[in-house]
């Protein structure tokens, strides 16, 4: 018995998503009443499990596993839960914990489920809450092999800093890097946040008319430290790049903040961010679906509302540090 | 070439998702099925493929008969073949094993799904794939090109995009971007003929066991009722983001 949180790292830091991770898997670790370790790959995680509580840290450490490979990794993965005799393991929802989980399940002969948004609802039958319909609705479902791999939503549970002393134990592994996966490079958004990781998400949609306005969905971004992103049609007119269509058919969004300027709140749109916690919605229409769904709705004209809510932020943040 | 597409039938994406039978059972009242979206993109790029140098494809589902009208509509618009495993697709494990041992005996040098399907939302099926069958995955694709029998690809990554190469046979799982939603094709009336005339081939579902089980479902909780501020006063939105909702 024991739970195995599996923390993801890049370029040799922890991911932002760790802390949440660890929170739960102590609190999972509470609850069925069993030893929790937190495993990081090639990346020394000491610092950040000891302030969540978790007492045992693994490291691994192998240059065949210096770049994200899905199969090698979970070669590895599934050799530290059997080598520590873990049941449960504990993934993140990121693009790459979703592509390593489902090969892992089939070689651990696991049940998985992702999207998870809660702690189980039973020990016995061993039952979580997971969203499905693309967070149309909730599924409790029963995981009923012998080991269990559980897919956390991103910002569904928060953090809970809990200051323990943690003992490091570094693993060997026999992974290899062999592979027919050749990885060419990387096209990355450098010093921007990117939807996944962001804390506040900026979207803007057909309100803006045209991708030439996009210049202070940008400023506002920037002021909040958010991630932009956009509805379907303003990425299908190639306003903006495909990577920032978000909802049932895009990316999800579970941020804290989500502010939506010129969306009108189609079904299919609001189904893929309503995971995040506080919406403010900023629309002509005082009429338009998403106004309802938001917790906070400006009726007013974009091009009015935010460049003067830029200008306000920005008098906020100097006032407030 | 040969090209197997994995679709499964999904609500549209406009459908109200209500649930019977003391909230245990999906209400398949009034709502129209298609093939999932992810899955569709993934097909339409096979058609390219067919176009361009004599792809081979088969579409296969795991459904009950009612499922064929969407392997009817992946002929329509291009498919050559299409595979029902007879069975009701209960869990994804369930699903991948049913595909793989289908996969195993039919070699195709491309295997396409979805990255996830918009009801379960799993996205695991194409990896449970490629362990069953030993061959390389490559998840959330946004785009591929063969040339040669070597395919380069694009994948999502969180915050940007990775470039890989890789020697067929492959499993991909698709998503938009492999090709344009203006790239989808709407089935023309030579397409329906033949999609009419074509026989599905209907296979026996092997002995499976599942992992998980939906005991019960339920409807998120109704929100607060959403507060109006003033465009005038901006000033009380960034007040109550920072001190109310304590999101900035
Ligand atoms: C199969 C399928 C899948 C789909 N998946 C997705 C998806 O994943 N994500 C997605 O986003 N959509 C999706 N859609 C599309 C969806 O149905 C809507 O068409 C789309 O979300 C609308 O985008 P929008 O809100 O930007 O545009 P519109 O619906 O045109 O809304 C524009 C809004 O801007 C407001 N506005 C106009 N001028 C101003 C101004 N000056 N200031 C402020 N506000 C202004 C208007 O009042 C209106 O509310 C999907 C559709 C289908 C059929």
């Amino acid at each position: 018995m024991g739970i195995l949180i599996v923390l993801e790292s890049e370029k040799g830091q922890l991911k932002s998503n760790s802390g949440e991770l660890l929170s739960y898997g102590k609190a999972l670790g509470n609850f069925m009443a069993t030893d929790v370790f937190a495993l990081s790959i090639n990346c020394s995680a000491q610092s950040s499990v000891e302030k969540y509580g978790v007492s045992k840290a693994i490291e691994v450490h192998s240059e065949h596993l210096q770049s994200f490979n899905a199969k090698n990794y979970a070669d590895c993965v599934a050799e530290v839960s059997r080598k520590l005799n873990c049941d449960i393991i504990v993934v993140s929802s990121s693009t790459n914990a979703k592509y390593m989980s489902g090969i892992l399940a089939q070689k651990l002969q696991a049940s998985y489920t992702n999207n998870i948004v809660d702690l189980p609802i039973e020990k016995s039958p061993f039952t979580v809450k997971r969203s499905v319909y693309s967070n149309k609705a909730f599924a409790h479902t029963e995981l009923n092999a012998a080991v269990k791999i559980l897919g956390l939503t991103k910002n569904s549970f928060g953090q809970t800093l809990e200051q323990t002393e943690t003992k490091t134990e570094s693993l060997e592994v026999t992974t290899s890097s062999s592979s027919a996966l050749e990885i060419k490079g990387q096209d990355t958004l450098e010093g921007q946040v990117s939807i996944a990781d962001a804390d506040v998400v900026v979207s803007g949609g057909r309100g803006l008319k045209g991708p030439e306005n996009w210049n202070m969905i940008e400023d506002l971004a920037e002021v909040l430290g958010a991630a932009t992103a956009c509805s379907k049609p303003v990425s299908d007119m190639g306003w903006r790049p495909h990577s920032e269509h978000v909802g049932q058919t895009g990316k999800p969004v579970a941020s804290n903040l989500y502010i939506a300027i010129g969306i009108s709140g189609a079904i299919q749109h609001l189904a893929g961010v309503s995971s995040s916690k506080v919406k403010v919605v900023i629309n002509t229409d005082a009429e338009a679906p998403f106004v309802k769904a938001a917790d906070y709705a400006v009726i007013g004209d974009a091009f009015e509302v935010v460049p003067q809510l830029i200008e306000k932020l920005k008098a906020f943040k100097i006032q407030n540090g | 070439m040969k090209i197997a597409v994995c679709i499964s039938a999904v609500p549209d994406t406009t459908s109200k998702i209500n649930f019977v039978e003391n909230n245990t059972v999906f209400d398949r009242e009034g709502v129209q099925f298609v093939i999932n979206p992810n899955d569709e993109f993934g097909l339409t790029r096979a058609v390219w493929f067919k176009e361009k140098n004599q792809a081979e494809i088969t579409v296969i589902n795991v459904g009950l008969s009612d499922t064929e009208a969407i392997l009817r509509k992946a002929i329509a618009i291009g498919a050559d073949h299409a595979v029902r495993i007879n069975a009701n697709p209960t869990d994804s494990a369930y699903v991948a094993g049913q595909l793989g041992s289908y996969l195993k005996q039919h070699n195709f040098d491309l295997i396409i799904t979805g990255k996830e399907s918009i009801d379960f939302n799993g996205g695991m099926v194409h990896g449970m794939l490629a362990e069953m069958l030993n061959i390389e995955v490559v998840h959330a694709c946004t785009s591929l090109e063969i040339e040669n029998n070597k395919a380069e690809i694009a994948r999502e990554i969180d915050g940007g995009t990775e470039h890989l190469s890789c020697d067929l046979p492959l499993i991909i799982s698709g998503q938009k971007g492999l090709v344009e939603e203006s790239d989808l094709k709407i089935p023309n009336m030579r397409g329906i003929m033949t999609a009419r005339k074509k026989v599905i081939e209907v296979i026996e579902a092997e002995d499976i066991d599942c992992k998980t089980a939906d005991t019960a479902f339920e409807k998120p909780s109704k929100k607060a009722e959403v507060e109006l501020i003033d465009a005038e006063n901006l000033d009380e939105l960034i007040q109550k983001l920072h001190k109310e909702a304590k999101v900035i």
